[in-house]
């Protein structure tokens, strides 16, 4: 780790006059789950880090009408173990459910994984899969604008995001295959049906971070059944491909994964 | 114990005494080499080859040295301006080449993670800022990864003075009688497998912290590490002193698994430049380099084949290993490969005729030494792995091929002349057989095909061959405090032997556990030792136990007899102390200590005998055919580890050594990429299992002692990883047999599932 300034501001004005006064030398800090480690391992180097863990109004779990509204300090353990999400999108809280192990859930936040939009992060793809929006301090985002590429968002400098709103669907189910060793997603699928618009996204695969399937979309809207998936396949060109998956075989789990993921939205 | 016996409920029995250790390690409170930093110790960091293969054109430490609170930076060429000497092997192979290596590199890297520079500071974040200072010059080379490419003519050399980079060649047993069985078999079984490279992955990465007294010239390195006796000659041969002007001492340490029974380059490195410096210094590996240069276990290429009559009576077993020695010859690298599976080849079966050939061959990676098991689970799996493939090509039951070939009696001799004492694998057989429920097994596969899962049964046994390095000493003190010292030369780093050996000795002699002390892995008070390596702690150290006990009972006595002015037979040992009959008086040890002074007996085990545990057990797994996916659901066994001490730390051992040997059956293996990148270097990439990757464990203890001690024990220490691999690859293998799979290695990942059923 390299020496750093730190800073812990109360509102997300002040969060936002530090961030701008640092330029590009600072950096907000969140649960510090990925940001920490990676300053540990000096492949991070901010020089001052703007810690929102004291600012107001940045957490909180709320069903307005129907959306419904996520803090980015909220935790991935009280996402995980909130009655409102669970009543909500059940799909969701059990994707929370999912992340890492409890010391993760209970240090990393969403606001910090959509930020940060690893491609093997599991939030990037509920949050394309049922069309959220991201709020920042200075606008919002849909999440279709938001993902832009692997570790890269549509964030600008001196961005801060204050919640995630989640459309609250009819039907939709996160079915994840893990990384055996870092339990990431090596394959997520997030199904999400509202109305008559269907979204499949999909984590872990791809070479640029998470991204939707039209033609699984479409055959989904004609009918909302996993039978509608036979026969479609994704093409390998473009997935990832490590020592633990080819593209291949990923290729391969998407489809297995997106008909899972609508038969546990089916209840199935 | 008799053999009808089966213990199946270890925490009921009265000897599974829970573990003393727990108490501080549970709260935190163990103290670990790095916790006995002291203030005013610098911060060693090694500086590592980023190169699988490089030559280093230049060294430049300048901008290094100048980075504040820098107070030194050692390259290679200062070791041989020093005159140190090279690091050495320990083990005595026949035509073994060892080549030369300094700590430090000085011409050439061999693997990434080869250390190439020292830097010593007063805060880890400057020693970091002076290693992205430090200027090295590499120019890098093709680097050989795979050690069969390694053996082709054209392949560039490792070492210039090992041709077609091989480091020995090693045969065994009869290769004339092996062809003679193999020209009259009516069935070859066949198999070209690999045994994957893994990481052991302690917890607790090494850590060394040394200091220097130039007053007596001496060195005391604190570490956490194991077999310290053993490896401090090769130390002290690098600093060119006298052993006994190094201690080495280990408190608590986070497990080892034969990774740090070994002397790292590390060790003699911090040493010399404590010495230099004259200060105390503290070096910890972290996750990173334990992967890149810790030593890693295993790697081994085997073609196998096994010969069988009409009857499926086996009739020979041919063995041709290529095993991947890394870039140096490790302290005790050779011996995995070589010596260590040699009494284990073949299994518990009876088998006529063997031969073994093995190619030690260098290429561009860490060095490999041994693991938990050591050989021992290559050979195993072997046999077991080449059953299975014979019961399904010659129409075999499985489970009757087995029976049908295991000694009928004991002794029984093996075909390279180990004698095996004692065993009843018949009687494990039917028990792990009744234990698993394997008649139970179609009704659960039909279950599982309902939900659209394969369900594969795979039974093995294992033979483990304990003893380890030869001869054991342990020493009782009654100290001025009233305590009693036990002091014994062996090592736990995890085991237990906090509790299991004051546990013996304490019942031997009838005396409270609270009386004992437990001394371990200090040369200043444990003057000789074998370590735990090869399961041997109990079979080795018990005896001497054994022996200073009964020592130990007659000098009390005596001693209580004179202070009470009576003969020996009239005092008597109780939990209080020596009771003196005809008075009825009573002295208590902290008395005897004050009046009758300091004492110690000494107790010595030279034994050089093998002992055999063994063991046959049972895996089901389930197979999700759409993904390739494994879910080990059931694992259950029936073991042999002779006599038990305390039945919960053996199941303990057990259990731990399955973890890792399922792990390494499942999930784990390290891989370099072409050039020699290390690409499975952290977590995020090395799977180990964790809970949830496991299911309960049901192992049944059945206690047949051995006549190789006194005491009929067993080392219990590596079994489980010597017994799961093929275990759970004969479960995975069967489940997959329905689509024409014979073989699949080690880690069984999704991915290879999922293409050896999609195989056109
Ligand atoms: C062992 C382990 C296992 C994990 N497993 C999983 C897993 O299975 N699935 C998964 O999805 N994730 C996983 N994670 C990641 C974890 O879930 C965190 O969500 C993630 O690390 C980032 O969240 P954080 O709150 O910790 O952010 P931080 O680490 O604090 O920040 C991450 C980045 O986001 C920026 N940032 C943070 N908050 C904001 C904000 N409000 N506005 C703008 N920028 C912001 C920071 O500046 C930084 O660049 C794992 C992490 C670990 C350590």
């Amino acid at each position: 780790m390299y020496a750093f300034n730190y800073q812990r501001p109360k509102t997300v004005r002040q969060a936002a006059g530090l961030l701008a006064k640092a330029g590009g030398d600072g950096k907000l800090l969140a649960g510090g789950q990925t940001l920490l480690p990676t300053m540990k391992q000096r492949l991070a180097s901010p020089a001052m880090l703007i810690d929102l863990n004291q600012v107001d109004g940045m957490g909180g779990i709320e069903l307005k009408g129907r959306n419904l509204h996520i803090g980015a300090m909220t935790k991935h353990a009280d996402v995980a173990n909130s009655h409102i999400v669970k009543t909500a999108i059940p799909g969701l809280a059990a994707l929370a459910e999912g992340i890492g192990d409890p010391a993760v859930r209970n240090r990393g936040t969403i606001g910090g994984s959509i930020a940060n939009n690893d491609p093997a992060a599991d939030y990037p793809a509920a949050c394309l899969g049922l069309g959220a929006t991201i709020v920042t301090n200075k606008r919002k985002i849909p999440a279709d604008e938001f993902f832009t590429g692997m570790f890269d968002t549509a964030l600008e400098d001196g961005e801060i995001i204050t919640k995630v709103i989640f459309p609250v669907p009819q039907k939709a189910a996160y079915e994840k295959f893990p990384n055996p060793a870092s339990r990431y997603a090596m394959v997520g699928v997030f199904v999400g049906k509202k109305g008559s618009d269907v979204r499949v996204a999909v984590t872990g695969a791809g070479a640029n971070g998470v991204f939707r399937l039209p033609e699984f979309e479409a055959a989904l809207k004609t009918r909302f059944n996993a039978k509608s998936l036979d026969g479609l396949s994704v093409p390998a060109d473009g997935l990832n491909g490590d020592i633990h998956a080819s593209p291949d075989y990923r290729a391969h789990l998407i489809g297995v994964m997106a008909k899972r993921a609508v038969n546990k939205a089916l209840g199935k | 114990m008799t053999e009808s016996h089966a213990l199946t409920d270890t925490r009921a029995d009265p000897r599974s005494r829970r573990r003393a250790e727990d108490e501080r390690f549970l709260r935190g409170q163990g103290r670990y080499t790095a916790d006995l930093t002291e203030d005013g110790d610098l911060i060693a960091l090694v500086v590592r080859s980023p190169h699988a293969h490089a030559l280093i054109r230049k060294i430049d430490t300048t901008p290094a040295q100048q980075v504040p609170k820098v107070r030194a930076v050692f390259t290679g060429d200062d070791l041989v301006r020093a005159g140190l000497g090279p690091l050495s092997c320990s083990l005595p192979l026949s035509g073994l080449i060892v080549p030369e290596r300094l700590p430090l590199a000085t011409d050439r890297v061999r693997f990434m993670g080869d250390p190439v520079a020292l830097i010593v500071a007063e805060t880890l974040a400057a020693a970091q800022d002076a290693a992205e200072a430090l200027i090295i010059d590499y120019d890098a080379l093709p680097a050989l990864i795979d050690p069969r490419v390694a053996q082709n003519a054209d392949a560039p050399l490792v070492w210039t003075n090992a041709p077609n980079n091989r480091a020995f060649t090693y045969e065994k047993g009869d290769p004339a009688a092996v062809a003679d069985a193999f020209a009259m078999a009516t069935h070859i079984a066949e198999i070209h497998l690999v045994n994957n490279r893994v990481a052991a992955m302690a917890l607790e990465p090494r850590t060394v912290r040394a200091v220097y007294d130039p007053t007596r010239d001496h060195y005391t390195l604190t570490l956490s590490a194991a077999s310290i006796h053993l490896f401090r000659p090769e130390i002290a041969k690098v600093l060119r002193v006298r052993d006994e002007q190094i201690d080495l001492i280990v408190p608590d340490a986070g497990g080892g698994f034969g990774m740090k029974n070994v002397a790292y380059p590390e060790y003699a490195l911090l040493a010399w430049a404590a010495k230099t410096i004259g200060r105390a210094l503290i070096w910890t590996a972290d996750r990173l380099e334990e992967f890149s240069s810790g030593v890693h276990g295993r790697d081994n290429i085997t073609h196998g084949r096994l010969a069988l009559d009409a009857k499926g009576r086996f009739l020979a077993l041919d063995v041709k290993t290529i095993s991947n020695l890394g870039a140096y010859v490790s302290s005790l690298g050779p011996g995995a490969a070589t010596t260590a599976p040699t009494p284990a080849m073949g299994g518990v079966y009876s088998i006529p005729a063997m031969a073994m050939h093995v190619e030690g061959v260098f290429t561009h990676t860490a060095p490999v030494d041994a693991y938990r098991g050591a050989g021992k689970p290559e050979a195993n799996y072997l046999i077991e792995r080449l059953i299975d493939i014979a019961a399904r090509q010659f129409g075999f039951d499985a489970i009757a091929l087995r029976r049908m070939n295991l000694p009928k009696r004991y002794p029984h001799v093996n075909a390279f002349g180990y004698t095996i004492d004692s065993g009843a694998p018949r009687d494990l057989l039917t028990r792990a057989l009744v234990h698993a429920d394997v008649k139970g097994f179609r009704k659960r596969q039909a279950q599982s095909k309902k939900r659209g899962r394969l369900r594969g049964l795979g039974v093995a046994f294992f033979l483990e061959t304990s003893r380890g390095p030869v001869g054991e000493d342990a020493w009782l003190r009654l100290q001025h405090n009233g305590f009693i010292d036990l002091a014994v030369g062996s090592q736990s780093n995890g085991q237990g032997h906090e509790t299991s050996m004051i546990q013996f000795v304490a019942d031997t002699l009838g005396l409270p556990f609270s009386a004992f002390r437990y001394v371990q892995a200090d040369t200043r008070v444990v003057p000789s030792g074998g370590g735990h390596g090869g399961a041997r702690s109990f079979p080795m150290a018990g005896p001497a136990m054994a022996e200073a006990a009964a020592r130990f009972r007659i000098m009390l006595l005596s001693a209580a007899g004179t202070l009470l002015q009576a003969t020996d037979s009239e005092c008597e040992l109780i939990t209080d102390g020596v009771r003196h009959h005809p008075t009825g008086r009573v002295i208590s040890l902290s008395e005897l200590a004050r009046d009758a002074g300091v004492f110690e007996a000494h107790g010595r085990n030279d034994a050089d005998l093998y002992n055999f545990p063994m063991g046959c057990h049972i895996a089901e797994v389930e197979i999700d055919p759409e993904t390739g996916r494994v879910a080990l659901l059931r694992y259950s066994g029936a073991d042999d580890y002779g006599t038990l001490i305390n039945p919960l730390l053996a199941e303990g051992q057990v259990h731990g050594g399955l973890a890792q040997g399922i792990g390494q059956a499942m999930l784990e293996d390290i891989r370099y990429d072409d050039n020699g990148q290390l690409i499975s270097a952290t977590l995020m990439d090395y799977a180990v299992p964790r809970g949830d990757d496991l299911p309960d464990f049901e192992i049944a203890f059945v206690e047949n002692a051995t006549a190789a001690n006194p005491l009929g024990v067993k080392g219990a220490g590596q079994a489980g990883a010597i017994a799961a691999p093929q275990t759970v690859m004969n479960a995975i293998i069967d489940a997959l047999a329905p689509f024409g799979v014979t073989h699949l290695d080690m880690p069984a990942t999704p991915e290879k599932i999922w293409r050896a059923m999609n195989r056109t």
